[in-house]
Order: structure tokens, then sequence, then C-alpha cells
């Protein structure tokens, strides 16, 4: 009667699978970005409208860049770990303010603090489409030379913090700025 | 308070379910008669309906923790805000995932209850079983809500404002539209706990597919409409136009329909001849399992998905083990109980029931490849080959060529007998095809043809011809003359009309599918204040852009007069909103419907200052793509409701 142990078999495998599948990361799309120039461009500040940054403002440092936004929840859940990456002196964190509004921003930073060496004001998101963003919030490391590293999608733990970004900066901030 | 109450609710019903699921199955295993076991399996009606009690006792205190705006549960706090409209406070109760996890166990005690209290004639030892089988299932949706994902969970201090319901799920369309999904995935839960009820009985007769015959039509009905809401609700509320994107969760909901279609199928010749019956419980099995397993593919995140729900592996973990549980375990009982049945009737090869049989390979082989289709980009990860995503072009490659011949034999099953049938059944159906083949190719030479499109419209004017055919046969209109027509008409069943409408359905769907598929134009072109724009033999003219203020968003409303030869047709104002919340502008299509066209308008981009991008689409006969959807679910209704099933009834109770 193997005939009906059979449906039995086939779902067996498939529990395999989807075993498997829970332990993988769907959203780890191998980002093409990687060991590639971080996109240019140049935003005004969030705090002074006035005022410009861009990538050429950080050349020559480890530097990141956090994509956030004040209508993101998971921003929220994320912002103490920036936080505590600020207060770590890691390495100068860039926000960019991605399809936000200016108002709602600033009182997000006033309210629950302000971990950015300086937030970029991305208000259409056309930079975001740069840097392939396709959901708040992500992080880039870049290195001395502008080149990006590392990203990760969706929030940075403590766990990426000592697992891979440490570790990460700290063999970046030995290679030379040239060559 | 109060929604400490609500998860204090919760717990109760968990022990009740608990209570539920064990004592009652374990006390018909041991029933010798005596009235012990009697009273033991008595347990399980009272359980039934206190559960229903209070799971409903904590969603309503969910609901009320939406309507005063409680920003204290965290749940409220990220799902609602205090601008949203009141409806979309009440919708907003099962926008995320731990509300909608909620519903979910909402509408499966409902359905317990349901059984509870209509199931009267079952003898006790059945009832017992399937009350208990119910249970089991809720002990597992209970734990899951109170371990991993309770909605009561508060957040302390208060949030201030909350932040506000997905855009896109603000709107009447998905409000109704997880309801009715769920009143099909859950429903399937009643097929299911028959099954297995009969496999530990060692009873799978006529009477077993009797009892779960309008419990599994009433199941797929609600589902068919789920699906339908959910479809039509993408055509309108994306922007894209689309209407079906064979999506992860789309596919989630369609592998359960396409196996429980084939379902009520087999339960009709296990009911009508006793044969199928091995197939039958594992098809009700199949349609459970896929709906649990859509549950777990939309929340454990193995898949990525437009619909992107918040989500989490350790939820993903519980749904996996429940899952292996649940389906493991009947898939054992059913390969330890299964060898005893007998096979039932026999057939020729011409009959009514191989070609049901037929059909419900068919359907099992569709749900395969969509199954399949769905989870490759995970079998391919987990083999650590890379990653891939599939799409349309697979499932449209795969899926017709195997509705095709489906299509086919489903105009001819109807008038094959049962058990022994040959081509003089079918013989008056020549005439049938030959007139489906002409009208198709009028229709084809009448809008443009293409291969496809009088494929398609062939096969559904055969399905529509043959139904009537079918319809004046049994009422011998070209025959008898003794009879009042009236009567002959009043003497058909429902069930009979049920089967007839819900055929005509898949006719009306396979004609809008084809056109809107085959003839649609689409036109996406950047318009100034006073350009006009031609599509489809209609003039847009696009008056202007200016800025309106809705309750919880701004917006850019573009205004367009649609004329035709020159006389008015309508006055179209898509609009971009722009939600209060943030996030992204959300496009919000204007739609002038029409029964043979639909004027579809969205507004894209503006690229210069007064200038916009906008997407202009001509899509033919949309309409009865959903008025064929609404007809195959009101069929399935109208045959749950058969007199036959409850005439047995209040005939028993009476006794």
């Amino acid at each position: 009667m193997k005939r009906f142990i059979l449906p039995l078999g086939v779902f067996v495998a498939l529990l395999g699978f989807l075993w498997v599948g829970l332990r993988l990361n769907p959203r780890e799309v191998p980002s093409p970005l990687i060991d590639k120039p971080a996109p240019m461009f140049a935003l005004a500040q969030l705090h002074e409208p006035g005022r410009v940054i861009g990538p050429h403002d950080m050349a020559g440092q480890v530097w990141i860049l956090n994509v956030w936004a004040s209508w993101c929840v998971a921003c929220r859940q994320e912002h103490p770990v920036l936080m505590e990456m600020a207060r770590m002196k890691l390495a100068p964190i860039v926000g960019l303010n991605y399809k936000d509004n200016r108002d709602d921003g600033l009182a997000t930073l006033a309210r629950a603090g302000d971990p950015y060496m300086v937030s970029a004001f991305d208000q259409d998101g056309r930079v975001g489409i740069d840097y392939g963003v396709y959901g708040v919030p992500e992080t880039f490391v870049i290195d001395k030379r502008g080149v990006i590293r590392f990203k990760q999608i969706g929030i940075v733990t403590p766990e990426v913090v000592t697992g891979k970004l440490i570790p990460l900066i700290e063999k970046l901030n030995r290679e030379p700025a040239h060559g | 308070m109060i929604p400490e109450l609500g998860s204090f609710a919760l717990m109760l019903a968990f022990c009740v379910a608990l209570l539920q699921g064990v004592v009652p199955i374990a006390a018909s295993l041991r029933n010798n008669g005596a009235g012990g076991a009697a009273r033991w399996m008595a347990l399980a009606r009272p359980a039934a309906y206190s559960q229903a009690v209070l799971v409903t006792i904590a969603f309503a205190c969910l609901v009320h923790a939406f309507v005063v705006n409680d920003f204290s549960v965290l749940y409220v706090a990220s799902h609602s805000n205090t601008a949203l409209p009141l409806q979309y406070r009440i919708s907003a109760v099962w926008g995320g995932h731990e509300g909608s996890l909620l519903l979910w166990v909402e509408i499966l005690v409902l359905w317990t209850a349901a059984v509870a209290l209509l199931s009267r004639q079952l003898p006790a030892e059945m009832l017992a079983r399937v009350l208990g089988v119910m249970g089991l299932i809720s002990v597992g949706f209970l734990a899951f809500t109170l371990w991993t994902s309770n909605p009561f969970e508060r957040l302390l201090p208060a949030a201030l404002q909350g932040q506000d319901l997905n855009p896109l799920l603000q709107d009447i369309g998905m409000i109704a539209h997880p309801p009715l999904l769920y009143m099909g995935y859950v429903g399937f839960s009643v097929a299911f706990a028959f099954a297995i009820a009969a496999l530990i009985g060692g009873q799978l007769d006529a009477a077993w597919a009797r009892w779960s015959r309008p419990w599994t039509l009433v199941a797929w009905s609600f589902m068919t409409l789920g699906i339908f809401l959910g479809s039509f609700w993408a055509y309108y509320e994306l922007g894209w136009g689309g209407w079906w994107f064979w999506d992860a969760v789309e596919n989630a909901s369609f592998m359960p329909w396409l196996v429980g279609t084939a379902l009520i199928h087999s339960l009709s010749v296990t009911e009508k001849r006793g044969s199928f019956k091995n197939w039958t419980v594992l098809l009700a099995i199949m349609a459970f399992a896929l709906s649990l397993l859509g549950t777990f593919l939309v929340r454990s995140g193995v898949l990525t998905s437009v619909h992107a729900f918040a989500t989490d592996p350790s939820r993903g973990l519980f749904i996996l083990v429940f899952l292996a549980l649940v389906v493991g375990g009947s898939l054992l009982l059913y390969a330890w109980r299964a060898p005893s049945v007998g096979l039932g009737g026999r057939f020729a090869a011409i009959s009514r029931e191989s070609a049901l049989l037929a059909n419900n390979v068919l359907l099992v082989a569709a749900a395969g490849t969509v199954l399949l289709g769905t989870l490759y980009p995970l079998f391919l990860d987990a083999l650590d080959m890379g990653k891939i995503s599939v799409g349309p072009p697979y499932f449209e490659t795969v899926f017709v060529p195997l509705m095709a011949p489906m299509l086919l034999l489903l105009a001819a099953g109807p008038f094959l007998r049962w058990k022994q049938a040959g081509f003089k059944d079918v013989r008056s159906l020549r005439w049938v095809g030959v007139a489906a083949v002409l009208c198709a190719i009028a229709a084809a030479v009448a809008v443009g043809s293409s291969p496809l499109l009088v494929m398609g419209l062939t096969l559904a004017a055969w399905i529509l011809l043959a139904t009537v055919w079918h319809l004046l046969q049994r009422l011998r209109v070209f025959e008898d003359n003794r009879t009042r027509f009236s009567h002959r008409l009043g003497s058909l069943p429902g069930s009979y009309w049920g089967m007839l409408i819900a055929h005509a359905g898949i006719g009306v769907f396979v004609i809008g599918v084809t056109l809107v598929k085959g003839r649609e134009i689409s036109h996406d072109v950047p318009l100034q204040a006073g350009d006009v724009h031609q599509v489809g033999g209609y003039d847009f003219r696009f008056i202007g852009a200016k800025n309106v203020q809705g309750p919880n968003y701004s917006a850019v409303r573009g205004t367009f007069e649609v004329t035709r030869d020159g006389k008015p047709v309508a006055t179209l104002s898509p609009e971009k909103r722009q939600f209060a919340s943030g996030g992204m502008p959300m496009t919000e299509a204007a739609i002038h419907r029409g029964p043979t066209r639909d004027l579809y308008l969205a507004l894209g981009e503006e690229v210069a200052p007064g200038k916009w991008v906008v997407r202009i689409q001509h899509k033919p006969f949309v309409a009865w793509i959903w008025g064929g959807a609404l007809l195959i679910g009101f069929g399935g209704l109208l045959a749950a409701l058969d007199k036959r099933y409850r005439l047995k009834r209040s005939g028993r109770s009476a006794a």
C-alpha cells in the first residue's frame, strides 16, 4: 500500500524545502552596487537647506549612509542602534532622509535624538533610486575611495553592528585612501 | 484595561479550545455505548459555543481600541491614526499581521459554532470528532496569536499619534476582501475536519460526503468572492490596470481554490456513486493544507511579494511546525486508514465519473504547477542555485494548456450519464460545437482576430451554449407539452441551478479574460491642459490639474473630458495622493465602467510644470471578468442552499 504513503512523502520533502527557506532571506538579493563607486549626489541638507551634502564631502574617510524617513516604523526600532553607533564614533553616519517632508524629519530627530553627522534631504527619492533603495531603512558602508562595500536591507540590529559593521569598518580604516 | 480583557479572553479561549480538541475525540475513541463517553463527547458543542463567545469578546476589544484611538496598544499605534475615517479604523483591525490573525481565529470559531449549531443530525461520535479537530486547529492558531503575535501588546508610554494604515488598504474593497477570503480559507477547515473525523471512524461513505458538501460549497463560494474582490481591488487601486499578477500572495489563495474546485466535484461523485472516497479525503486534506501553506507563505516572509506584510522568522517557524503537525499528522492518518477503504462503484471509461476524474486531475495538476512556480525561487535558493523570480510568462505558458481541455470537458461533463455513458449522450453537442465555432469566428471578425482570441472565444461560446442546451434538454422544452413549463422549471433542484450558473460564469469569465488580454489598448502620453489624445475611439481632453485636500491626504486631481464622436461620455478625475503620514504617493485611478469596455485613467509624474504623464487605457469586456467571478461564487452558494441538505436536517431533528 505504498501509494497511500506517497502524499506524506511529497509533503515531507516540501517541508524540508520550507524549513531551509525559512533560514534564507529573500531580501538578501546580492546588490549590484557592492564594490561599485557610490552614486554621486548633491542634496540640500535637512537642517540647513542652503548647504549641500554629497559623497564628495566624505571622500577620504570610511562613512555610513543610512536611509531613513519619519514615516518609517522600522526606523524607530533601528534608531537606538544608530544612536549607539554614533556614541561609539564608529564612523560618521550620513542620513538620507527619503521621501519625507522637512518638518516631519526635523521633528523626528528633535524628539528622538540625531545620530547623523548630517542628513541629506531626498524629498522625491531620486537619490534613493540611484542607490537601489526599495525599502526603508537601508544602510551602506562606503570606503575611503568612495566605493560601496556593504549594504544592509532592513534594520541594522546590534548583531549586525558587532558581527559585521565593526570588523568591516576596522578593516576599511586600515586600507589606504589612495591606490 | 479593555485590551487586557481581550488578552484574557484569548487565553481563556485557548484553554477551552484545548478542552474541545482533546476530550471529545478521546471520549469518542473509547465509546463503548455506555453513557460515560457520551457525556464527555457532548462537551464538544458547549465548548464550541463558549470559544466563539470568548474570541468574539477579544475581537470586540480590539475593534474598540481602534475606534477610541487607544495608541497605548502597539498594534493600534502602528496601524491607525486619529485622522483616519471611522470605517478604515475598523477595517484597520485586520490591516496588519496580528489583527488579521485574530480575524482568522474569529472566523474559525464562528465556523465551528455554525457546525455545532447546524449539524444536529450528525451521529454523536462524528460531531465530537469534527468539533474536536476544529478545536485542535483553533489551539494552534490561538497559541500562535498569544505567543508570537498578540495584538493587545502595550506600547508604554503611549504614542501621541498613530502611524496610519497603509494607504493602499484605505479602500472599501480592502474592508471586505480579507474577511471573505478568510471565510474561504478557514471554511476548508470544516471539510478537513469532516475528512479527518471520517478517517478516524473509518466511515468514508455517502453520508459523510453529503454532510461535508454544503460546508465545502459555502467555503469555496466565499473564497471565490474573496479572490474576486482582491483582484477587483488590485485593478482599480494599484493604478496599473492589471487584475491578476501571479504574485505569491495571490497564488497562495488560488491554489486552495483550484483544489477546492476539484473537491466539490469529487464530493459529488462520492455522494452519488460512492467512488473516489480516498481521493476525496485526500483533496479535503490538500485544500486545507494549501490554505495553511498560503498563511505560512504570506506570514513567514520566505517569499517576497507586493503584499509586503511585516515578516518575522520566529512566526514562520511556528507556522511551519504547525503545518508539519496538522498536515503531516493527517497524511499519516491517511496512509494508515485509507488502504482499508473500499473502491466504491465501478464505472466505464466514458461516464460522468471519468469526466469528473479528468476534471480533478487537470485541476490538481494546475494547482501543482502554480505551487511549483510559486515555490521554485525558494527551491533554487534552498539548493543554493541562485536567486530568481518566476513571473507571469511561466504561469501563462503552463496554465493555459491545462485549462483549455478543462474548459472543453466542463461543457460536456453534465451530458454524460453516471457509471456508463456513450457517444449518444453527447451526440447533440456536435451542433453546439459548430455553433460555438461560428459565434467565435463572427466575434473575432468583428473585433479583429488572433488565433488565441478565436480559441478563447470558441471555448467560452462552447461552454455557454452547452450550458443553455443542457438546461433546455433537462426542461424537455422540445418534447414535453403535457406538464406545465413553470412546474418543470420549479422542479429543478438548487444544486442543478448552481452548477449551471457557475459553469456559465466560467464562460463569461473566459470571454472577459480573452478580450482584455487580446484587445486592450494602453497609452502613456504627456499631456498639458487643453491637449487631446485619442484611444480606442474616445477623445480624452485634459482640462487641468489642481490641488485638493482629503481627510488625511492632499492630492493633485486631474480633470479629463471624455467624448466620442463629439458626444460627451464622462468627466474623469484621477488623483495622485500624498498621505499625511508619509510614504509613497498613491495613484487613484479614474475609471468609467461600461458593460463592453472600461476607460481607465491614471495620473503619472509631472514631467514639466503643468505637463503630466497620463496613462490612458481602453479595456474591452473587463466587466465580464468580474461578472463571471460573481456568477461562479453565486452558483456555489445556490448549490450549497439546495433543499436536499436542509430537508434531511429538519426531517431527522423532528424524528
